[in-house]
């Protein structure tokens, strides 16, 4: 199992861990409820330095990400960020990731998930033809989540870069908390608002970063959130969770990123897109909530009133700031629609839910 | 972590205070700790007549589910029906506030099954 520079950390505040894309993390650190409360109403602190990163340099960068992504990345200017996805040849999505605009036309980062880096790394390689340079710098690289409505506020004070003003999607590179070259973007997957944080891991610097952003937030409420909370925090948001909601076999439009498949340019699996924009898709990824007790959880069959199967659960939790049982699930398009009831198959039981809008917060 | 000498323990970590021919059963303190928030204790097995090991219900945390597993055999009477809307109590208070349900024994001599405080400590440590 490998460790992330924060590792040590997470045990010496006596988290409890657990093997995550090969990596040993902290799911929690006292109550997911709790991690999930800070983050809403204060700022919490993820490592999340498992993701991976690679970076594409060259005249030929921007053509390679075109053709290997949805969205379309020639709208970037430098320092900004997008949502996009490597589509496979069958409609399905190879994962999703962000496209960061370091020099336009030059310098690109793809920021991946963790359970994926090869597979990406691969897949990305083999559209590589003309000869684009291409670094894995996942390893060496360090990311740190700082979420929460007071997270901008506390970080801050530890950079002359204007954070305050830093607009959502976009990310500035400068000195933080006195380490060099310190990328920090206004993203995250919690909806709570706030930074995220990428360096490299040299000379103790990820020490010194992680020490003082605890001396600035710390004394104000400023907490470490593990995986766990993560996961209840997107969930509301409806963001989808690589491997639960969308996969190899889901299609962006399926799935509701729409947003993020753009037909102005050419990419993989474009013709099966347009036909499933053309035609509508058969079964979307919607929200839904419970009416009667339970909580929905990925693989729970979901049936309509009569018995008949009609979708399954990809993602679901009870709430912690709603106070509710709420999940995502594909569904057959006739039983998609908002408001509609469906039944979740828990335990043998049919438990009555209905469709709702996300995010659910 | 505590385990009170009174009560005998399971290897699936539920815990079963024994009264003559009746019994309330709950989950251990270090289950509670592994599982984390507790927020849907799903039980329905009241008048149920049920064996040794068989599960009797589910508890839901924000994370993970795990099955409930009878310690003796015997007929569920009682569910706890403070946990309908206070599930925290299993992590509050595991042995009092949290437990999970009154039984009747069919066979007392199943209890030698189980296992003490120290026994159980031991396991979990």
């Amino acid at each position: 199992m490998k460790n992330t520079p924060f590792t040590q950390k997470h045990i010496d505040l006596g988290a409890k861990m657990a093997e995550f894309a090969g990596y040993n993390m902290p799911i929690s650190y006292s109550s997911i409820n709790e991690e999930h409360q800070v983050v809403r109403t204060n700022a919490g602190i993820f490592d999340v330095s498992h993701m991976g990163e690679f970076i594409l340099k060259g005249p030929k960068a921007l053509d390679l990400i075109q053709r290997v992504t949805s969205n379309d990345a020639s709208k970037l200017t430098d320092g900004k960020a997008q949502y996009s996805c490597l589509p496979n040849e069958e409609g399905g999505i190879v994962d999703d990731l962000l496209v960061y605009c370091v020099e336009e036309n030059k310098v690109y980062m793809l920021v991946v998930n963790a359970s994926n880096i090869e597979k990406d790394w691969n897949w990305i390689s083999k559209f590589n033809t003309e000869g684009v340079e291409m670094h894995n710098i996942s390893e060496k690289t360090a990311l740190l989540a700082i979420q929460g409505p007071k997270a901008v506020q506390y970080m801050q004070q530890l950079t002359d870069m204007d954070l305050v003003n830093l607009k959502y999607y976009t990310f500035a590179k400068g000195t933080f908390a006195g380490v060099e070259n310190v990328v920090v973007s206004a993203t995250g997957y919690t909806g709570a608002g706030g930074v995220e944080i990428y360096f490299e891991d040299k000379d103790g610097d990820a020490e010194k970063i992680w020490s003082e952003i605890f001396r600035i937030g710390g004394p104000n409420g400023l907490k470490p959130i593990g995986l766990g909370a993560r996961d209840t925090l997107r969930l509301e948001m409806g963001f989808c969770l690589y491997g639960n909601d969308i996969d190899d076999t889901t299609s962006p439009l399926e799935a509701g990123l729409g947003w993020i498949t753009k037909f102005s340019k050419d990419f993989t699996s474009r013709a099966i897109f347009e036909k499933q924009k053309a035609e509508g898709v058969k079964r979307k990824l919607v929200g839904i909530e419970m009416i009667d007790r339970g909580i929905p959880r990925h693989h729970h069959h979901i049936q309509d009133a009569n018995g008949n199967e009609i979708g399954h659960v990809t993602s679901g939790t009870q709430a912690p700031s709603l106070g509710k049982a709420i999940g995502m699930a594909y569904i057959g398009k006739e039983h998609a629609a908002e408001g509609s009831e469906v039944f979740v198959m828990i335990r043998d039981k049919a438990i009555k839910a209905k469709v709702v809008k996300m995010p659910f917060a | 972590m505590q385990f009170p000498e009174t009560l005998k323990y399971t290897k699936d970590h539920e815990w079963i205070n024994i009264e003559g021919n009746t019994a309330t059963v709950g989950i251990t303190d270090f289950a509670q700790r592994e599982l984390g928030d507790i927020v849907f204790v799903d039980i329905d097995t009241k008048g149920k007549k049920l064996a040794a090991n068989d599960v009797f219900g589910t508890v839901e945390a924000v994370k993970t589910v795990s099955d409930l597993f009878l310690p003796l055999s015997g007929t569920i009477t009682e569910i706890n029906p403070a946990l309908e809307t206070n599930p925290e109590y299993v992590n509050q208070d595991p042995y009092n506030k949290g437990w999970m349900v009154k039984m009747t024994i069919d066979n007392p001599a199943e209890a030698g099954d189980l296992l003490d405080a120290k026994a159980y400590e031991q396991l979990v440590a």
